[in-house]
C-alpha cells in the first residue's frame, strides 16, 4: 500500500505547490516517518472517502498550504519528521567527536571529513534505533515497601521466578574435593570446576550436562576456559596443562611452572599466567608460542585480573600495590599503591572504566582507572576475599562464607548490600555468568550457583558470543576469530590508540632523521679557523677571527628579524591604510550627522 | 517483592537452518565488542595481504599474428571483438571470450599504421605505411567472396594514425599533417599544420569536435589551435572520456604528461614510474585512470590525479608493449607487443571474475572500506605499494632515481654559488613544456 501523503499528492493537479513524490534516493530516516502514516492510514474508516470527495475543493487549497504534514483526511500528523531517537542512545554508540575544521584546510579533504562525519552520524542513528528493537529486558529485583532486598533468600526468588530460571540456582555437593574455583565460557553456556585437590569438571550448566570429570591427581590452583569451550587450561601444582572437553590431556606447558592464576586474552588468544615465582607469562594459545615472560619480583602472585577493555593484565601484591601489565614491556605499566596491606582481590569493569580492589585492610576501593583515581573507599568488616563485576556493574564481594552483592558502588554511597546469600564454606571463586542473571560461587563445600536478577546483559550479539551457536556455527565462528586475532603488540592502555593520527612531533622526526642518516643535517658545523702561517694563526688573530664570523652570523640574524619587523610594520600599514580608506568614503547620509 | 530474570526467548530456535547463519541476533552495543579499531586493522591487513595474494591479472595471450602488433582497435559497439593490426599488413579480429582469432585479412603492404572502427560498428578503417587509407566491411566475405576493402583512398604521404569521428561520417588521420576526411569523398575536407614536421597520433573529443593531436621532432600535442612544444617528442595522446578538456600524452621522456586544455602552460600531473619510452596510453571509460605502455616492457595503470603508478604488470616473455587498450566494461587490459602477441589481462588484478554472490559482494565492498580506511598505516602501505620487478627495471629504476638526485644536487649547489634569483626554481612541471604555440 502507497503511504497516504504519496497517493495525496498524485491526487493534486494544482501543479504549483506540488511536492514532487519522494524518491528511493531522498533520505532513508523517512521510512519510520512512513511507517507511522500507514499505520494511521490502515486505521482509516472507509466513509470519511465520501466525505473526502465532498471537500475535495477545500481539501486541494489546504493541501497547497500543508507542506505534506497532513493526512489526506485532512487530519494534521501527530508524530512529523522521522521518529525521534533518545539522545543517552545515540550517545551510547558515540565513537568520536566531530572533527576540528582548521581553517585552511584542503577542499578535498574538509569534503573528505564531512562525509565521514556524515557516515558515523548516520550509522550511530542507526544504531540506536536499532538498540530500541532489542528484544530483552533487563532483569531486576524490588522488594516491597520497607523490605530489603538483602533479605530475600535465594529459595523465595527461585519460587517467584518461572521454572527454567529457578532451575538456574542450584548447589553441587562436592564436599571431597573442594574448594573449588569457577571459570564460565565466554558465552556463559559452560561451566569449569577445579577443586584444589584435583577434581575438575566440566558442565553445560543449563542443561546439566557433565561434559568430563577429571581428577589429576594434584593440587589445582585455577582453572579457565581457552577461547571456545573445546579447550581449557588447568593451572596444577607444578605445571600448565591444557585438556578438551571430553577431558583428555592435550598438552603439559613446561615452560609454565607454579602458576597461581590465569586469565585469557579472548581476542588476543592469549593466557596470561601469574606464579609463585612471580613471574607473569603470556601463552599464545592460538601457536602455542610463550609470547612474554616477565619476572616482576614482588614475590608470589595469586592476585590477577585483566581489563575486559584493553587487554592489560592488573596483578595486586602484598604490599598493597596494584601493577598494570602488557605484554610489550618488562616493566609494569602503572604502579598503584590501593591499600595498606596487602591486596587480596581485584577486578576491572567491562568499559574498563574502574577497578575495585579489596585488601587486607578490610577496605573495598573503588579507582576510575583511566585517571588513576581512588573514587570511593568502603570498610567491609570481615573484609572482602573474593571479588567478581558483572556486565551491568554488579560487585559480588565474598567475606568469609557469606556472598554479597552490590549495586552502583562507583556512583552512589552504598550502605546495604543489593543481595546476600551464605554458602556452606569458605569462598573460593566467584565468577559471573555472562548473559545470565547468575553468580556462580565455588566453595569449601562444592558449588553454588546464585540468581542475581540484572546482572547479565540480556541481549548478546550473535557473531561475538553466542550461547545457543550450533557446532558449525561455532566452527565459522572460530575461523573468523582466529583470522582477525589481534596481534599482542597492540596491547595498550588506549586501545583505541591505532585510530588516532600519529602526529610525531618535530624533535621526534628530527631525531628519527638523525638516527636514519647517522649524522644531524640540521646540526651547524662549528667554524673551527684554519691554519694560517707567518704567524697569522696567534691566539688572538684566531680568537678574532673566530669572533668575526661569529658577528657575521649575529648580524645575519638580525638582519632578518629587522626585515620582518619591517614587513610586518608595512602590512599593519596597509591594513590600516585600507581601513581608513574604507571609512572614509563618504555616503549621502554622512552629511547629517553630528 | 517482584523479580524478574533474563530469559533467551530466541534460544537458538531458527539458527540451525542451514543458510541461517546470518540470522543470529546481534547487539550493536560497543562496550560488547572491544577493540574495534585493532581489529579493524587486522581485518584490514588481512585483506590487503589477500589482496597480493590474489593479485593474479594475466588472463590470456592471443597468438597468432606473424609481426609485432602495431596498432588495435575495440569494437564501438561489441565487448568481445578485438581488431589489430601488425607490422606486416595484416589485420585480425578477434573474438576475447574465445581467446580466438576470428578473420584475418592482408590489409596493407608494410605496417599497419592505425586502426579504427566506424562507430556503428559495421566497418573499420586501416592505414599503413603503403599511403593508403582503407575501409573494410566488418562481416567476413561470403564463400568465395574476395576480400576487398570496401573505399581505398591513395594518400600523398604516409600516414601514422586515424581517428573516426563518434557519430558522424568523418574521421583524421595524421602524417606530415593532419587531415579531416569526409567518407564520401577521396580528398581531405581540410588540411592543417601547426609548423610542425610530423605528427604521431590523431584523437577525436569522444563527444562531438576534433581534437589532433601532434608530434614534432621535439615534440607535442595539440588540439584545435593550441599547441604544446614539450622537450621531448610525444608518442600518443588520449583523452579523458568524461572530461573531454583533460588528456594525457605519452611522451619519449619515460612520464606522463596530464593537461588540461584551458590551460597548456604546464601540466596539471607528470606521471613518472616508467623506465623507458612510453608508446601509448588509454584511458578507462571511467576516466579516473589510464593504462600506458612502454618501451621498458611493461604496462602500468596510472591514477589521473597521482604522480606514480598504482600497478605494473610484466611477464617474462613479453617484449616492447607498443599499444594498450582498456576493454569499454573497464574491466580488462589489452595490450600487444613485439613478440606478435597480444595479452588480456584484468584492470584490477585482485578482482574476482564471473558473477558473484550477495554475500560475497558485501565482503568485498567491506574490504575494500577497511583497507581504504587504513591504507596509511605503515605496514599495510608497505604491502599495497610492494610490486614485483623484473631486475633490470628495478635496477634502472634506482639508476634513475640517482641520476635525478644527482641533477638536483648540482642544480640546488649551482642556485646557492649564483647571484639570489639567477637561478629560479622550475617544478618538474614546468620543466618539459618548451611553448605553447598559438
Amino acid at each position: 500500500m502507497a503511504s497516504p501523503g504519496e497517493a495525496a499528492t498524485d491526487d493534486s493537479h494544482v501543479g504549483k505547490n506540488k511536492k514532487p513524490p519522494a524518491r528511493y534516493w531522498q533520505e532513508l530516516p523517512e521510512e519510520g516517518e512512513d511507517e507511522n502514516k500507514d499505520e494511521k492510514g490502515g486505521e482509516k474508516p472507509l466513509p470519511q472517502k465520501d466525505q473526502q470527495t465532498q471537500k475535495a475543493k477545500k481539501r486541494k487549497q489546504e493541501e497547497d498550504q500543508r507542506d505534506g504534514k497532513k493526512f489526506v483526511s485532512g487530519k494534521s500528523d501527530p508524530f512529523p519528521g522521522p521518529a525521534p531517537i533518545p539522545k543517552e542512545r545515540v550517545q551510547k554508540f558515540k565513537r568520536k567527536d566531530k572533527a576540528k575544521k582548521p581553517r585552511h584546510q584542503h577542499f578535498k579533504l574538509r569534503d573528505m571529513m564531512k562525509r565521514s562525519d556524515e557516515a558515523s552520524e548516520m550509522s550511530q542513528k542507526q544504531a540506536a534505533r536499532f538498540d530500541l528493537l532489542l528484544p530483552e529486558d533487563a532483569g531486576f529485583l524490588e522488594g516491597d515497601e520497607d523490605e530489603d532486598t538483602c533479605t530475600i533468600s535465594q529459595e523465595d526468588i527461585a519460587e517467584a521466578v518461572d521454572i527454567t530460571s529457578g532451575a538456574k540456582y542450584f548447589n553441587l555437593k562436592l564436599s571431597q574435593f573442594g574448594p573449588y574455583r569457577v571459570d564460565y565460557s565466554k558465552t556463559g553456556r559452560h561451566l569449569l570446576l577445579g577443586g584444589r585437590r584435583g577434581h575438575v569438571a566440566c558442565i553445560d550448566w543449563q542443561s546439566k550436562h557433565l561434559m568430563c570429570e577429571i581428577n589429576v591427581m594434584e593440587s589445582v590452583n585455577d582453572v579457565k576456559w581457552l577461547h571456545s569451550e573445546a579447550m581449557y587450561a588447568v593451572a596444577q601444582k607444578k605445571w600448565l596443562y591444557i585438556y578438551d572437553s571430553n577431558g583428555i590431556e592435550l598438552h603439559c606447558i613446561r615452560k609454565f611452572n607454579d602458576v597461581l592464576r590465569m586469565q585469557f586474552l579472548p581476542y588476543h588468544f592469549l593466557l596470561a599466567t601469574a606464579s609463585a615465582t612471580s613471574f607473569l607469562q603470556y601463552l599464545d594459545v592460538s601457536v602455542g608460542k610463550e609470547v612474554a615472560a616477565f619476572c616482576t619480583k614482588t614475590g608470589r602472585l595469586d592476585v590477577m585480573c585483566q581489563n575486559p577493555h584493553n587487554a592489560i593484565i592488573h596483578l595486586g601484591h602484598p604490599n598493597g600495590t596494584v601493577t598494570l601489565w602488557s605484554p610489550n614491556q618488562k616493566e609494569a605499566l602503572v604502579k598503584m599503591l590501593c591499600h595498606q596491606g596487602g591486596v587480596r582481590s581485584v577486578t576491572v569493569d567491562k568499559t574498563g572504566t574502574y577497578m575495585v580492589t579489596s585488601g587486607l585492610d578490610k577496605k573495598l576501593k573503588v579507582y576510575d582507572i583511566r585517571a588513576f583515581k581512588p573514587l570511593k573507599s568502603y570498610f567491609l568488616p570481615a573484609g572482602a576475599s573474593c571479588l567478581s563485576l558483572s556486565q551491568r556493574g554488579l560487585l559480588s564481594a565474598a567475606t568469609g562464607d557469606v556472598v554479597q552483592v552490590y549495586r552502583d558502588v562507583w556512583s552512589a554511597p552504598v550502605t546495604k548490600p543489593y543481595m546476600a546469600h551464605r554458602v556452606r564454606g569458605s569462598v573460593w571463586g566467584l565468577h559471573f555468568c555472562p548473559f545470565e542473571d547468575v553468580l556462580g560461587v565455588g566453595h569449601g563445600d562444592g558449588f553454588t550457583s546464585m540468581l542475581v536478577p540484572g546482572a547479565g546483559e540480556p541481549n548478546f550479539d550473535g557473531l561475538d558470543a553466542n550461547p545457543y551457536r550450533s557446532a558449525k556455527q561455532r566452527q565459522e565462528w572460530e575461523v573468523k576469530a582466529l583470522l582477525e586475532k589481534i596481534q599482542p603488540e597492540l596491547i595498550s592502555l588506549d586501545p583505541t590508540e591505532l585510530g588516532y593520527v600519529d602526529r610525531a612531533t618535530f624533535e621526534q622526526r628530527h631525531r628519527d632523521r638523525v638516527q636514519a642518516l647517522g649524522y644531524d643535517p640540521l646540526a651547524k658545523e662549528k667554524f673551527v679557523p684554519k691554519y694560517k702561517k707567518k704567524g697569522r694563526s696567534s691566539a688572538g688573530a684566531v680568537e678574532r677571527r673566530k669572533k668575526q664570523v661569529a658577528h657575521e652570523d649575529q648580524r645575519d640574524e638580525i638582519r632578518k628579524t629587522v626585515e620582518d619587523k619591517m614587513k610586518m610594520e608595512k602590512e599593519i600599514k596597509e591594513r590600516a591604510q585600507k581601513k581608513a580608506a574604507l571609512s572614509n568614503q563618504k555616503s549621502a547620509l554622512d552629511r547629517f550627522k553630528k | 517483592f517482584s523479580v524478574n530474570i533474563i530469559i533467551h526467548s530466541s534460544d537458538g530456535s531458527c539458527l540451525p537452518i542451514k543458510d541461517c547463519l546470518l540470522l543470529v541476533p546481534r547487539n550493536y552495543d560497543p562496550s560488547l565488542h572491544p577493540f574495534e579499531v585493532s581489529r579493524e586493522y587486522t581485518r584490514a591487513l588481512n585483506a590487503t595481504k589477500l589482496e597480493r595474494v590474489f593479485a593474479k591479472p594475466f588472463l590470456a595471450s592471443l597468438d597468432g599474428h606473424r609481426d609485432g602488433v602495431n596498432c588495435m582497435a575495440k569494437h564501438t559497439k561489441s565487448l568481445s571483438t578485438l581488431l589489430s593490426g601488425s607490422c606486416d599488413g595484416e589485420v585480425k579480429i578477434w573474438n576475447l571470450t574465445k581467446h580466438d582469432c576470428v578473420r584475418t585479412l592482408q590489409a596493407h603492404e608494410g605496417f599497419v599504421r592505425g586502426i579504427v572502427v566506424r562507430y556503428c560498428g559495421t566497418s573499420f578503417f586501416t592505414v599503413g605505411d603503403d599511403k593508403t587509407i582503407k575501409q573494410w566491411k566488418m562481416e567476413a566475405p561470403g564463400y568465395g567472396e574476395a576480400e576487398e576493402p570496401l573505399n581505398t583512398i591513395l594518400g600523398k604521404t604516409v600516414f601514422t594514425g586515424l581517428d573516426h569521428h563518434q557519430k558522424e561520417a568523418v574521421f583524421a588521420t595524421c602524417g606530415q599533417q593532419v587531415d579531416i576526411w569526409d567518407e564520401q569523398r577521396s580528398s581531405p575536407i581540410r588540411s592543417f599544420t601547426w609548423g610542425v614536421d610530423s605528427f604521431s597520433s590523431v584523437r577525436f573529443k569522444p563527444r562531438g569536435g576534433e581534437i589532433p593531436s601532434t608530434e614534432l621532432l621535439a615534440s607535442c600535442a595539440s588540439d584545435r589551435s593550441n599547441c604544446v612544444i614539450m622537450t621531448m617528442r610525444s608518442n600518443t595522446l588520449c583523452l579523458d572520456p568524461m572530461e573531454a578538456y583533460h588528456f594525457t600524452c605519452a611522451n619519449e621522456d619515460y612520464n606522463l604528461y596530464t593537461y588540461d586544455m584551458r590551460n597548456l602552460d604546464r601540466p596539471f600531473m607528470v606521471h613518472m614510474d616508467h623506465v623507458s619510452a612510453v608508446l601509448d596510453v588509454d584511458y578507462s571509460p571511467t576516466g579516473r585512470e589510464f593504462v600506458s605502455a612502454s618501451f621498458d616492457k611493461t604496462i602500468r595503470i596510472f591514477q589521473k590525479d597521482g604522480g606514480h603508478s598504482r600497478e605494473v604488470y610484466h611477464t617474462k616473455r613479453m617484449q616492447h608493449v607498443i599499444c594498450v587498450k582498456w576493454s569499454a566494461d573497464n574491466k580488462y587490459i589489452l595490450s600487444g607487443s613485439d613478440e606478435m602477441n597480444i595479452r588480456l589481462w584484468k584492470a584490477n588484478a585482485a578482482e574476482k571474475l564471473g558473477v558473484l554472490a550477495p554475500r560475497e559482494k558485501q565482503a568485498i565492498n567491506y574490504n575494500q572500506k577497511l583497507k581504504e580506511k587504513f591504507q596509511h598505516h605503515p605496514q599495510i602501505r608497505r604491502i599495497t605499494h610492494h610490486r614485483h620487478l623484473p631486475k633490470n627495471i628495478y635496477h634502472q629504476t634506482k639508476e634513475l632515481r640517482i641520476m635525478k638526485e644527482a641533477r638536483k644536487r648540482k642544480e640546488r649547489n649551482v642556485r646557492k654559488h649564483s647571484r639570489p634569483g639567477t637561478v629560479p626554481v622550475v617544478s618538474e612541471k614546468e620543466k618539459h613544456v618548451v611553448t605553447v604555440v598559438k
